[in-house]
């Protein structure tokens, strides 16, 4: 799986990053390089899992393709435009539970119309048809609080898949769900993936839900954040995990995520010395 | 005899009862939430009442220097003769005039919670105008925020001799000087709940195509909303105390000016009567702003049951 940093850009690429480097806070004291070189591309409709140890700069690459930040080396393209600044064609969604407490679950999913100035009546009309798709039509007038925190991140999904964007990135939404309330959740999300049609870029440290989405696995070195290896996953879905080719997967991911978090660690304790 | 039987037959039900019934949940203490908050509000305002009513009794408390409740609360009619709100010093005018006392009492209690109550206000508008405009230009805030930050310690007394030579005397002075103790203080505090604003929740906004205008207006706002509540319920008692020192010097009446009465006329009893007043008033204000922050703020769960436990 060598990629080939001298491929040309395609429009019809969802995400084409090339040699994206990012350093926090540069040229102050505290400056620290999060990112280094990173080359990848993601395909319209695909699903591409960013795997990698705590910290390794999977979010933050996450957040140079949403054009939250920018990035301080490379050049990255969505559809074959730069990103140079946020945009509803790239809807972003987050661990913890993002939904305006202020808002009604219906005006939550609508917020991204309102913002447009679409009309109440639109917005309406927009919000139930994507509640609908998650699942959650019926919550429409519920308050977020009023939700469990698996319905609450299906109403993130809806807020995002309102805007109908071409691509969602996702900063490892399930992570602070239970497992049980996790697999249902990756199970609705390749659901609404492929039913929408928009490629996914998903950040997760966990090993086996990278193996349940992904068409693609890129594994992250420790910081700063390399890509050290894609993995294509073939499988047909519904995986079973307990399939010899899963196996073998997660324990080449395993082995491959073993040593990064080991340098990981080794760095963590380095720089607790010196402070 | 046939009475042992029905008694025996009585004590075998309720025994039976008990069997059968669950214990029922522990709730001593507990009656009914108004009811319940109204009952230990009176039980701790009755035991410090009655501490002093039995200091007195002893002969600890000097009831010269300090009068019991019964006596600065027991002569209402007394007390209230020295609320006196007729504008006996202009030219032409009788000393004679004036409300009846209870009107006296009434004018004063209302004026010193108007000038509260527009203090508040002022404050709060202008400095949570001030904070977002600090946050949402950066050179207005690079250049207005170390001054704020220099006069926040400025203790609100310093500013009273600006406060006459400003506005002389009446009720602008005593507004000034409650705004002038709030403002710098909620500045800094709005500047810092807008600091602490959910990141996720602004950067949610931008990825849906929010301009800056847009992220204050529907995300930063109402994100900070409950917390300035909260503080403008804190600042609420800060203003009642500033006022009182602002009415103390030549606002004309109100409740600050008869403390200060009854300082110079050597009456205990007044004070303490005064001081009842403003507690009361002070609570029921504060009764009233939570009841506002419920209605506003109705996504922000009601806190308290967590210590509970412990």
């Amino acid at each position: 799986m060598v990629f080939d940093p001298a491929r040309p850009i395609s429009s019809a690429d969802a995400v084409a990053c090339r040699g994206v480097g990012k350093i926090w806070a540069a040229g102050t004291e505290r400056a620290h390089e999060a990112l280094i070189g990173i080359d990848l591309d993601v395909a319209a409709g695909e699903f591409v899992v960013l795997l990698g140890p705590s910290g390794c700069g999977k979010s933050t690459l996450l957040y140079l393709i949403a054009g939250l930040e920018p990035a301080t080396a490379g050049e990255i393209c969505s559809f074959g435009d730069p990103v140079e600044r946020p945009s509803p064609d790239r809807s972003l969604i987050f661990q913890e539970t993002s939904l305006f407490p202020w808002l009604s679950v219906g005006q939550n999913v609508a917020f991204g119309l309102a913002i447009r100035g679409d009309t109440a009546e639109a917005r309406r009309t927009v919000a139930k048809e994507a509640l609908a798709r998650v699942g959650l039509a019926a919550a429409i007038d519920k308050r977020p609080d009023e939700l469990s925190g698996g319905m609450r991140q299906r109403v993130a999904v809806a807020r995002a898949l309102a805007m109908r964007p071409k691509l969602l990135l996702m900063d490892e939404p399930f992570a602070a769900l239970d497992v049980q309330t996790r697999a249902k959740m990756q199970d609705f999300l390749l659901d609404v993936s492929r039913a929408s049609g928009a490629s996914v870029l998903f950040v997760t440290h966990s090993i086996d839900e990278a193996i349940a989405l992904a068409d693609r696995v890129v594994v992250f070195t420790a910081r700063p954040g390399r890509i050290k290896a894609i993995v294509p996953v073939a499988m047909p879905r519904p995986r079973d995990p307990f399939a010899p080719e899963c196996v073998d997967l997660r324990r080449a991911l395993t082995e491959a995520l073993r040593s990064e978090v080991d340098r990981a660690f080794a760095e963590q304790e380095a720089l607790a010395v010196t402070a | 005899m046939p009475g042992d039987g029905t008694s025996a037959q009585a004590g075998r039900v309720t025994a039976g009862l008990g069997a059968a019934a669950p214990p029922p949940p522990a709730r001593r203490w507990r009656v009914g939430p108004v009811l319940d908050r109204l009952a230990w509000g009176a039980a701790s305002v009755g035991m410090f009442v009655l501490i002093w009513e039995v200091c007195w009794l002893v002969g600890w408390a000097d009831p010269k220097l300090l009068p019991p409740p019964h006596v600065f609360l027991g002569d209402i009619p007394d007390q209230a003769r020295f609320f006196n709100t007729a504008t006996r010093w202009q030219i032409g005018m009788n000393p004679a005039d004036g409300p009846s006392p209870y009107g006296a009492v009434a004018i004063t209690v209302a004026s010193t919670t108007m000038r509260v109550f527009a203090g508040l206000a002022i404050a709060t508008l202008l400095s949570v105008t001030i904070g977002v405009a600090i946050r949402y230009w950066e050179l207005f805030g690079k250049l207005t925020l170390p001054t704020i930050t220099l006069l926040s310690p400025v203790s609100p007394i310093a500013w009273l001799p600006v406060a006459i030579f400003l506005f002389g005397i009446g009720n602008a002075p005593a507004i000034f000087m409650v705004v002038v103790a709030l403002f710098f203080h909620m500045v800094l505090s709005t500047i810092s709940q807008i600091d602490n604003v959910n990141r996720n929740f602004i950067n949610v906004a931008r990825t849906m195509g929010a301009t800056k205008r847009q992220v204050y207006a529907r995300v930063i706002i109402p994100a900070i909303l409950p917390q300035l509540l909260i503080v403008l319920r804190l600042n609420l008692f800060a203003s009642w105390m500033v006022v009182l020192v602002a009415e103390t010097t030549g606002v004309g009446f109100g409740l600050g000016q008869v403390i200060m009465l009854a300082r110079n006329t050597f009456n205990p009893s007044l004070v303490f009567f005064t001081i009842a007043l403003i507690g009361l008033l002070g609570f029921a204000s504060d009764w009233l702003l939570r009841q506002v922050q419920r209605r506003v703020l109705y996504w922000v769960p009601e806190n308290g049951g967590v210590l509970r436990g412990l």
